[in-house]
């Protein structure tokens, strides 16, 4: 490691602190506590509020990369003002309301979903002592939090007195249930093996290394990458992003649930998906990858947060590469996958990690063994439920199609 | 304080049932219920006990109330066929009496039953102590309650499904 590196290390590891401790340093203590908190707050609702309008338009460029076009390119330089503008665009918009809408559930769908998003960003931890909130029960915490989202789905599905409204929020609750089941039972393997509820408990399970150079994240493990495939899947399927965009589907349904906002609640709406989003890969990121630890021990010296930065941008890119590539399910095929496929990997998952737990103790050529026995009952349950999941469907035949 | 917060955090909760059985469209009513649960769910919490309290959200306010929800929408009655008048005065008068009757010995119950209090020591209950508990001693009562579910699940199906074995259409 470089003399200066080694300087600057513990200074940029700490920043964030040192920064709080400037400001707060002075209060007396329980105005200290309320004021640190306050700070949390504000700072996790500006990065992840610029992240946002960044997002919307990164995904507007990739996706139009994808597609082959420019993307926006007109407001400043590169398209990089589009987010202002569209942000000024919808919130001078006029606010419609229906004239036989449940006026009062009309305005709270939005402000549940969205505040629920928010609340998720509560228990991530984004770097080394970098957590809003730690409890002992945090990944409960933002599961819970997460489940209000299809009661604010069906409420603007509701109220909203369309049919195709209606129609959205009933499929989305299909939707939403069935994927909540392998979302949930993606991540007991991790409690199981780490022992702990609490995110920062699992981020130190995933500290150090294997034969000095492999990291000991979850998803470097046979049963945790098969958790981390289902947990993207789910959700996917949970931010209702594509290819699971079926309650809002604009060609079947005009925007599902959506149809009847316009304005600034129609923000909260697109708003609360992108924080949903954003706070499930923050989850996954800590779950699976290892939270803010360093991918290789020399590489140490960048700051934690840069690599949980790093990481959740990934995964974030990974979303947008998705839905630029995959065409929607159908509501039959969806809820088929998620029963017969997802939760029942889920489940011989949580076997995986069972047997993982119990032959920790192996070594030599039972470690080998060990690997292998993992390997296999992650693979061949994947192999053969996937091929009786396509039987009788693949290959198609194309009636109106050469 | 901690007393004036039980009481808005009762006050709310009672609220939200009482209203939830008071008013005439049903998504309203399941919407209060969900509030009155998630009053609940603070008052675990206002009681110390996260895990239960975040455990009583995923389950009541993510799956039940989605259970309840889709019972309502799929009732096939409009508003308007709801009688809500008795048929006659006597059937008002037992359906009064019946309902006072559980009321009270509901009452009787908490009010007169004498819960144990063990002397001097607060349980510590961590969600790692929670778990082994139940893992460990209270193992066969786990068992015993997934098994309930289990078969309820499966009866559920049973009464769900069509009974023939109806094809679907060739998706392709």
């Amino acid at each position: 490691m470089n003399p200066p590196f080694a300087v600057l290390d513990p200074l940029l590891e700490r920043a964030p602190q040192i920064l709080r401790d400037l400001l707060t340093s002075h209060l007396p203590e329980p105005w200290r506590w309320f004021v640190n908190s306050l700070l949390a707050i504000i700072v996790i609702l500006a990065v992840f509020g610029f992240l946002f309008a960044a997002l919307t338009l990164a995904e507007r460029k990739i996706l139009g990369r994808v597609q082959n076009r420019p993307g926006p390119n007109r407001t400043g330089p590169f398209g990089l003002l589009q987010p202002i503008a569209d942000g000024i665009k919808m919130l001078s918009k006029e606010d419609i309301v229906p004239r036989d809408a449940d006026h009062l559930l009309h305005f709270l769908a939005p402000v549940t979903l969205l505040a629920s998003s928010i609340l998720a960003f509560a228990v991530i931890p984004y770097g080394r002592n970098l957590v809003p909130v730690d409890m002992d029960a945090s990944v409960l915490y933002f599961f819970a939090v997460g489940a209000t989202t299809e009661l604010a789905v069906f409420m603007a599905g509701w109220s909203s007195h369309n049919k195709y409204s209606l129609l959205a929020a009933m499929r989305a609750l299909a939707q939403l249930i069935s994927y909540e089941l392998p979302l949930l039972l993606s991540w007991l393997p991790i409690v199981m093996i780490s022992g702990t509820l609490s995110t920062t408990g699992i981020v130190a399970a995933q500290s150090g290394w294997r034969w000095g150079w492999m990291p000991t994240w979850h998803i470097f493990t046979p049963w945790g990458f098969a958790g981390f495939m289902v947990f993207m899947v789910a959700a996917l399927a949970e931010s209702n992003r594509s290819p699971f965009d079926l309650p809002e589907a604009e060609s079947e349904l005009i925007a599902g649930h959506l149809t009847e906002y316009s304005g600034c609640k129609y923000v909260f709406f697109f708003m609360a998906e992108y924080f949903g989003m954003i706070a499930l890969s923050g989850m996954a990121v800590t779950l699976f990858l290892g939270g803010w630890h360093a991918p290789l021990p020399s590489l140490e010296f960048i700051p934690s947060y840069v690599w949980f930065a790093a990481k959740l941008l990934t995964l974030l890119f990974g979303f947008i590469w998705i839905r630029a590539t995959f065409p929607r399910l159908r509501i039959d095929q969806l809820t088929r996958f998620a029963w017969k496929f997802l939760v029942p990997l889920a489940l011989i998952n949580l076997g995986t990690a069972a047997f993982w737990s119990l032959s920790a103790g192996w070594s030599g050529p039972f470690h080998l063994a060990r690997w292998a026995v993992a390997v296999a009952l992650v693979v061949v349950p994947f192999v053969v439920m996937g091929r009786r999941l396509s039987g009788g469907v693949a290959p198609r035949t194309y009636s109106f199609a050469a | 304080m901690t007393n004036a917060l039980l009481i808005l955090i009762s006050l709310v909760t009672l609220g939200a049932a009482a209203t939830a059985m008071v008013l005439r469209n049903l998504i309203h009513s399941v919407l209060l219920l969900i509030g009155s649960w998630i009053g609940v769910s603070v008052f675990y919490l206002w009681a110390g006990a996260e895990f239960v309290a975040f455990a009583q959200v995923l389950v009541y306010v993510g799956a039940v109330s989605m259970v309840v929800l889709f019972a309502v929408l799929l009732t096939r009655r409009s508003r308007s066929d709801i009688s809500v008048s008795p048929d006659s005065v006597s059937r008002a008068i037992s359906a009064f009496l019946v309902g006072a009757c559980v009321l009270g010995v509901l009452l009787y119950g908490a009010v007169f039953s004498a819960l144990p209090v063990p002397e001097g020591h607060r349980p510590n209950a961590s969600v790692h102590q929670l778990g082994m508990e139940l893992l460990g001693p209270q193992a066969a009562a786990l068992v015993i309650i997934g098994m309930i579910l289990t078969v309820a699940t499966l009866g559920g199906v049973v009464i769900a499904s069509t009974g023939s074995g109806e094809k679907k259409e060739d998706p392709s």
